[in-house]
């Protein structure tokens, strides 16, 4: 049996082995309304609320493309540099189970409706140029809840429900070509092209893409050929792929796996297999020997699909700008460099900073506070930084208190601390809280005096020319007032106490 | 006065009752009491809905009562193919896998036929998912020809086409996949219609081939098939396949009636060889009538017509293995084997077993035959091909002609149980009506008289153009005005049946 096989270490596999990916990634269009009905398409209904004889699949029901997906589709395609065809159909794809209503679900097969495009990609410096084969529109089928048993699958299962809101909700499938020349890189390159099909997804407001909630899902293809041979392998399809880190893992352990099976002298099955969150292994589902013959035929119930040349002309000049674009924009902007920017993008910050520049924070203030201590608390909490309790526009008023003089960054973090607690905006909390920069002399130079007193060494040092040594009496006096002087202002008043002053401000 | 209700046409009903000479529930109680009396023996109907019925009626009484508008139909009674989704009455398909099912929606033309007041007296008798050409494959029993109880009275619409033979309806709505209307209309003497694919709605007509199927009227009269044709009618935003562009005016050419100048064609291909001799003695006398009426007639040769019905029994069956696969038990109707202990698949294959009759299952088999991976360009795709070939064939004659004229079937009505072990004879019966349903365009029956030899009745087929469905009309009214006048009386006077024929005059035509 494959499955016992002990996988071989990632950096062994990929030393005898080239491995080729290919991604396939469903996308739940975010209409208004289904694929062929008129009802809501939207996410967490009371079960078989949001249904009607079309998308129950009842006798004598028909369907009617929805055209603000056919639009979507479109603009997904543009995007994605793909051809759109003049002319193309729908197609059904036959088979039998309970939560497909029609037992057959529309699709598209031969003539998809956007061709032939790429999305580029850069991974550790590198541009890879990812081909996209095709971008195709079907119907979401029904949900099983299969209950009692042990694993909530079927088999096993006391008995199964079946939810059928999200019966019939718009789908786009992007298939990639095969990504050859990733090497090393695979499972990281498979990631990032997910990654960035997101955002892409995004800047086109097409869908919400959250992986979670399965409104984008990934089927990932891997097969390994032995390192200069002349023919590809045989590919698995690994499906169940449910968030940006399961891709890089389902990858690198295919890889790992399907090493140990030609290792041993095997031959890779051409089959599905299912990807598990907990294990991060993939096990075996059908294998395409006994793989279904869909019997996929024009659909007769729909008109073909002939978009008007102008009108996707007109949904060309009318594409947002792309994420791509949008970063070289922003780096040029922000003047930050190429590493600076893969930084901001491996934390899931661009738009973070990007809304918080926007909100009134210069580049270098946003960046510093998402990637510094906002970083931190996400890692802490183990949450990504768009899901912390904070805005671009709370962060960026907390720089302009700070920027004014009116709070040091000591006292900006505990601010930031109220915020992401939930007690406030942060003018509030420093309301709240009578957080303020001390700035009256008087009460800053008895601190100093204190501290001078206490350290005569230091002041020694001061006295005698090193400047540089300021900084302990510097803490000391931020000790003293618990963080609320502005330390600039304490530096300079410790040096003139010391006799190292030199007029900063004219009196 | 009962009974002579009963025998009125439509028109008549209609103008009776917009003069308030006749309550539209004395019509409906009319026919009810002729369902009561007859259909014990003809078997018509799968569900006669007296309650409703008679309460629809007493609405269209209030309206005119009321002094609001009526419409040209309202009050008159109808038969529903029960292939039409009702929500107040039982919708079955004929088939035991739908017993008992109430669709909780009603299809676009049930809802154009409430509106425009006509009455739906119960749903009419067909085979089992509208495969068959004889209603023999209907799980409920066949109907019965009121011309020969012992013969059929055609198919699929072999209910709809028998309720108006024998005066259980004046109008009857069917739907015609490869010749289920204009088949049972030829056969059982009345009129029948295939309007162009997508002037009448699909919508809650349950599929058998979804690129063919098209929903249309059957009467004794043209104008009141006209009639019901105008009422049903029109686009559909519900069905992608319907044709957004005006209902063409049949009532008007059904009442022109006038065929002088109208180049027409005599197909070389639906004549000769395994035609009863006297269905074409009856079509030559209705092609000489037309020409001695001013119209010019011409051969015209329609090369691929021959393989019309194979490339049918490829595409037909492909959809419907498709459309079929729906009846899974999971949702709605028949469920076999749910003990507890088997699987959903389990439970899907017992229900479909069990649920579907043997024809239904010989064309899913066929048909999933026929799309399977390595078969799928040999069958459906050939048969596709043809489809394009016999549509421009069409293309080409209407180039030449106005309208093309063949007999609607090879043979009149056959005895119950002669073909219903032969598949091919029994597909046979369509052999003239199925080239337009693979072309989409209109076609028309009308009965031109008597075959000498058995005394059933005869159809002149009439196909004109897509979305020219009226030219058709002139000429079948022009056809039906003539042999009226000839005869002296409505050829249904002399069916004889349920043994009430009343011919009065001489000479059977």
């Amino acid at each position: 049996m494959t499955e016992t096989i002990t996988a071989v270490p990632y950096d062994e596999a990929i030393a005898r082995y080239e491995p080729l990916i290919g991604l396939e990634t469903h996308v739940e269009l975010g209409t208004i309304t289904k694929m062929f009905c008129g009802c809501p398409a939207a996410f967490g209904a009371e079960p078989n609320a949001a249904v009607c004889p079309v998308c129950l699949g009842l006798p004598g029901s028909l369907p009617v493309t929805n055209r603000s997906a056919i639009e979507y589709t479109i603009r997904i395609g543009l995007a994605l540099n793909c051809s759109i065809a003049s002319w193309c159909r729908f197609a059904r794809k036959n088979y039998f189970y309970p939560d497909m209503p029609k037992d057959y679900q529309i699709s598209q097969y031969d003539e998809p409706l956007c061709t032939d495009g790429w999305l580029d990609i850069v991974v550790d410096g590198i541009d890879f140029r990812v081909g996209i084969e095709r971008v195709h529109m079907e119907e979401d089928t029904g949900k099983s809840l299969h209950v009692g048993g042990a694993t909530g699958r079927i088999h096993g299962a006391d008995y199964s429900l079946v939810d059928y809101n999200r019966s019939g909700i718009p789908l786009v499938e992007v298939v990639t070509k095969p990504v050859p020349g990733t090497g090393t890189l695979a499972p990281v390159v498979a990631r990032a092209y997910v990654t960035e099909l997101r955002e892409v997804l995004r800047a086109l407001g097409v869908s919400d893409v959250r992986m979670e909630e399965g409104s984008l899902r990934c089927d990932v293809n891997t097969s390994l050929a032995p390192r200069g041979a002349s023919q590809w392998g045989t590919r698995t399809e690994t499906k169940n792929v449910n968030s940006l880190r399961s891709v890089e893992r389902a990858v690198r352990s295919e890889i790992e796996r399907q090493a140990a099976v030609l290792d041993a002298g095997g031959r890779v099955i051409q089959e599905t297999r299912h990807f598990h969150e907990e294990s991060g292994l993939t096990t075996s589902g059908r294998s395409k020997e006994e793989a279904q013959d869909y019997r996929y035929f024009p659909e007769p119930d729909l008109v073909p699909v002939a978009p008007a040349a102008e009108w996707v002309e007109q949904l060309r000049a009318t594409l947002p700008e792309l994420p791509s674009a949008r970063r070289a924009r922003l780096q040029a902007e922000w003047g930050l460099s190429d590493l600076d920017m893969t930084a901001l993008g491996n934390a899931g910050a661009l738009d973070l900073v990007a809304d918080t520049v926007t909100a009134g924070a210069t580049p270098a203030d946003a960046r510093k506070w998402w990637l510094g201590e906002l970083s931190r608390h996400a890692n802490e909490s183990g949450t990504e930084l768009a899901a912390l309790a904070v805005t671009p526009a709370q962060v960026a008023r907390i720089a302009a208190i700070v920027a004014s003089g009116a709070l040091n960054d000591t006292l900006a973090r505990q601010v930031l601390e109220g915020v992401l607690a939930g007690q406030g905006s942060p003018d509030e909390i420093v309301a709240a809280r009578g957080l303020a920069v001390v700035s009256d002399d008087a009460t800053l130079l008895a601190a100093i005096d204190a501290a001078i007193a206490a350290h005569q060494d230091v002041a020694a040092k001061i006295r005698n020319g090193k400047a540089a040594a300021a900084g302990a009496l510097v803490g000391a006096v931020m000790k003293a007032t618990r963080g609320q002087a502005d330390a600039a202002r304490v530096r300079e008043l410790i040096l003139e106490r010391l006799g190292q002053a030199y007029p900063l401000r004219d009196p | 006065m009962d009974s002579e209700l009963t025998r009125m046409t439509a028109a008549g009903i209609a103008a009776l009752v917009a003069a308030g000479e006749v309550s539209a529930v004395e019509v409906a109680a009319a026919h009810l009491d002729r369902i009561e009396a007859v259909d014990e023996r003809v078997h018509a109907f799968l569900h006669v809905a007296a309650d409703s019925a008679l309460r629809a009626a007493r609405a269209i009484d209030d309206r005119r009562a009321a002094g609001q508008p009526l419409g040209p139909l309202a009050g008159v009674p109808l038969a529903l193919k029960d292939v039409f989704t009702t929500t107040d009455m039982p919708t079955t398909c004929g088939s035991r896998i739908l017993e008992g099912w109430r669709p909780p929606y009603d299809a676009t033309v049930t809802g154009r036929l409430r509106r425009a007041g006509i009455v739906i007296l119960g749903k009419a008798n067909m085979d089992e998912f509208a495969m068959g050409s004889s209603t023999e494959n209907s799980a409920f029993g066949p109907s019965r020809n009121p011309w020969d109880l012992s013969r059929v009275p055609g198919g699929s619409s072999g209910g709809s086409s028998a309720a108006v033979a024998a005066f259980e309806a004046p109008l009857a709505i069917g739907t015609d996949t490869g010749g289920s209307i204009r088949q049972p209309g030829a056969v059982t003497g009345i009129v029948g219609v295939k309007p162009t694919y997508g002037g009448s709605s699909r919508y809650g007509v349950v599929a058998f081939a979804s690129s063919l199927d098209t929903p249309g009227p059957l009467a004794r009269t043209v104008l009141d098939a006209a009639l019901l044709h105008e009422a049903m009618s029109g686009h559909d935003p519900c069905d992608s396949t319907s044709v957004d562009a005006p209902v063409p005016p049949v009532v008007a050419a059904a009442r022109q009636a006038d065929v002088s100048g109208l180049r027409i064609g005599v197909v070389t291909e639906l004549n000769g060889e395994g035609y009863q001799p006297g269905v074409i003695t009856r079509f030559t006398e209705a092609v000489e009538l037309l020409e001695s009426m001013g119209a010019k007639v011409t051969e015209v040769s329609c090369p691929h017509f021959g393989y019309a019905l194979p490339a049918y029994y490829l595409i037909a069956p492909s959809e419907c293995s498709s459309n079929l696969a729906r009846f899974d038990a999971m949702r709605y109707g028949l469920r076999v084997g749910d003990d507890g202990t088997r699987s959903a698949e389990e439970v899907m294959s017992l229900t479909r077993a069990a649920g579907f009759g043997a024809e239904v299952k010989r064309r899913i088999i066929l048909g999933t035959y026929a799309l399977s991976s390595g078969y799928y360009d040999a069958y459906y795709g050939k048969a596709q091909q043809v489809r394009t070939l016999i549509t421009r064939d069409f293309e080409k004659a209407f180039e030449q002609v106005d309208v093309l004229v063949s007999p609607a079937t090879p043979t009149t009505a056959f005895p119950i149980g002669e073909r219903a072990d032969d598949p091919m004879a029994m597909y046979l019966a369509d052999l003239c009506t199925i080239p337009s349903n693979l072309a989409g365009n209109a076609a028309i029956s009308v009965p031109c008289g008597l075959a000498p030899e058995d005394g059933l009745p005869v159809g002149l087929q009439v196909m004109a153009p897509v979305l020219a469905d009226d030219r058709m009309y002139r000429v079948a009214a022009a056809v039906e005005a003539a042999l009226g006048q000839r005869r002296g009386h409505p050829l249904l006077d002399e069916a004889n049946g349920l043994g009430e024929a009343r011919p009065g005059q001489e000479g059977r035509r």
